[in-house]
């Protein structure tokens, strides 16, 4: 194709797609085939569609997804591993008019952070939480999380996690969808474009449920991290489905208080 | 207009002093001696007086971070507890101190290590005034003598945290905590309003308008030398501080021979056992430093040229004693009385104590 021919497909007409005015020109510091990178995208595209970029703040955790504020055109705030839901439950009562999410991986929600996350859950703060679940700790180098699968390996379980050493995968998701403070509760994937739609529904929602004052809303995206399993990206994504999704299986939990499964 | 005075408890008084301070939030957990901050703003309920917030968290480290989360949009947010729940609060203030965010914390030191136990001490001077949490940062630290600064040191606390950027820590003491003494109250003070935070914290978190670069509030650089950088500033801050914010109060020392040096409740102790001294005819004096970070080290230091010794006295094993000694550059005696573990002494042993170690000691 000569430049002349690619100049006149290029028109705004005929434009198609387009990267959120809420992403920055920064390059993504995630792996190639990693989910977060599509995660942060929907997350940038709701709060543009809703038009609430003024209104909004976010709270990147510790681990892969620390350097979130990078990528994100909003006011951010960098919490300590854990404690994301901490800083959300201050800023949400000083500033209740403003939209505000946590967005973090396993083992700061579901392991140093379980703590900060039941308790805003239980509390019923009216924030958002976005919870990343890979099984592993992406960051440091692929060690076991509290939501490793049983046999899993990891560089802290290399021979797989046996459950009489190190204890049971944590499915915390279901654990929040137990508490009085939680309005709406779902699991996500972002690894075909069908899910990446629903997963972008499901932000959505929990950013739009932050009016009704009704609780935390929930947003689990199980997501693959190909470096740390040791596979290819698309070798991650069928490991996901085949193995991941039956003991995390996707789909609502609890919808508008009331649980669905 | 009249003079409000009242009877408060030091815990009551610094919580009713920053509601009037203009406080924007409050976020605790219970822990004994100072459980009575949020049990007097729990039953004050000043969310009905100035829209204040008042919650009690999970855990001390959810708290710090409830604090750091509120500092971060520059709202004005305290946390209070004693030595243990401080303990728990160092990764928060380190973090705290590494972002630049401004909040008042209290600490109303008990007797430990571990558990210990819940009677007053002072031995928390070292994890408050050289650090506590990991990297090199400075807390601003003031140190109450009386329930009246309890409740001055509220706005104090606020005003210097907003002028430089950094957490203040109360180091106060289950006595100053519990004891009830008069206390004259400030008029309320307006709380910030958004468009006044936004002028006077353009970093806050308050969500990025099109006309700015959004805001980031992180203390993370995994560029090395970029970190040194900022650490650089962080020290320059700090030496700003130590210029300009040293708060001491200089008792009888004019004609002595000798001074006590003591902040806190052992201020209030040396003071009864300098009237027993000086009827003795031995004139003594005291240097009480208010601030512990700054330390009031250069009046050490000239006081040192023309007195004969120092006695720092402290509930701790010997603490603040050296920075005592390094004021005083060796150029008189100096030593250290205290009683650990909750004990307190008598002004009579500080007078025998002075006598033993300076008066007689080499």
């Amino acid at each position: 194709m000569t430049q002349e021919e690619l100049n006149n497909i290029i028109k705004p007409e005929n434009l198609v797609y387009e990267k959120s005015k809420i992403m920055t020109n920064n390059t993504l510091s995630f792996c190639p085939g990693c989910g977060h990178g599509t995660a942060h995208r929907i997350i940038a595209e709701v709060i543009e569609e809703m038009g609430i970029q003024e209104q909004t703040i976010g709270i990147s955790p510790v681990g892969c997804s620390v350097l979130m504020y990078n990528f994100l055109d909003i006011d951010m705030q960098q919490a300590a591993h854990g404690r994301a839901p901490a800083l959300a439950t201050a800023i949400k009562r000083l500033m209740p008019e403003k939209y505000v999410f946590t967005y973090q991986g396993d083992g700061d929600l579901a392991a140093i952070g379980t703590a900060e996350t039941i308790h805003a859950c239980n509390r019923g703060e009216n924030i958002a939480i976005i919870f990343i679940n890979n099984g592993i700790y992406g960051m440091t180098g692929g060690q076991m999380a509290p939501t490793t699968l049983e046999g899993m390996q990891t560089a802290t379980s290399p021979y797989g996690r046996d459950l009489k050493i190190m204890g049971n995968p944590l499915k915390i998701t279901e654990m929040v969808a137990m508490l009085a403070g939680t309005y709406s509760v779902t699991r996500q994937s972002v690894h075909t474009a069908a899910n990446v739609k629903k997963a972008k529904k499901a932000i959505r929602v929990a950013f739009e449920n932050q009016k009704l004052e009704k609780g935390v809303s929930f947003v689990e995206i199980v997501s693959n991290c190909n470096s740390g399993w040791k596979l290819s990206a698309p070798a991650a994504n069928k490991w996901m489905e085949e193995n991941m999704f039956p003991f995390y299986p996707l789909g609502d939990i609890k919808v508008e208080g009331k649980l669905v499964k | 207009m009249e003079k409000e005075v009242k009877l408060m408890k030091g815990n009551e008084a610094i919580a009713e002093a920053v509601i009037r301070a203009g406080a924007d939030g409050y976020f605790g957990y219970p822990i004994t001696p100072q459980s009575e901050v949020i049990e007097y703003l729990m039953a004050e309920q000043p969310w009905e007086r100035t829209g204040m917030v008042v919650l009690q968290a999970e855990s001390e480290v959810a708290a710090i971070n409830m604090v750091y989360g509120g500092a971060a949009c520059g709202k004005r947010v305290m946390t209070s507890s004693s030595s243990p729940g401080i303990s728990l609060k160092q990764e928060g203030l380190t973090y705290i101190a590494g972002a630049e965010l401004p909040c008042l914390v209290m600490n109303c030191v008990r007797g430990g290590p571990g558990l210990g136990t819940i009677q007053p001490a002072q031995s928390d001077y070292f994890q408050t005034t050289k650090g506590g949490g990991h990297g090199d940062y400075r807390l601003i630290v003031l140190a109450p003598a009386s329930v009246q600064e309890m409740s001055d040191f509220a706005e104090l606390g606020f005003d210097l945290a907003f002028k430089y950027r950094n957490p203040v820590m109360i180091l106060t003491d289950g006595i100053i905590g519990q004891m009830m003494e008069k206390v004259e109250l400030k008029p309320q003070k307006a709380r910030k309003t958004q468009e006044e935070i936004i002028k006077e914290c353009p970093w806050a978190t308050v969500g990025k308008p099109t006309t700015r670069e959004r805001n980031i509030i992180t203390s993370l650089d995994l560029v090395a030398a970029n970190q040194e950088k900022f650490n650089i500033k962080l020290q320059a801050k700090y030496k700003e501080i130590q210029e300009k914010e040293v708060r001491y109060e200089a008792i009888k020392c004019d004609d002595a021979d000798y001074i006590l040096v003591a902040y806190g409740c052992s201020a209030r102790l040396c003071m009864k056992a300098i009237d027993l001294l000086r009827a003795n005819g031995i004139k003594v004096g005291l240097i009480r430093p208010i601030t512990l970070f700054p330390f009031p080290s250069k009046i050490l230091f000239e006081l040192a040229n023309r007195v004969k010794g120092f006695l720092a006295v402290e509930l701790s094993a010997g603490q603040m004693v050296e920075d005592v000694e390094l004021a005083v550059k060796n150029k008189v005696i100096v030593k250290h009385f205290g009683r650990m573990g909750g004990m307190i002494p008598s002004p009579e042993e500080i007078v025998e104590a002075l006598e033993q170690k300076i008066i007689g000691g080499k």
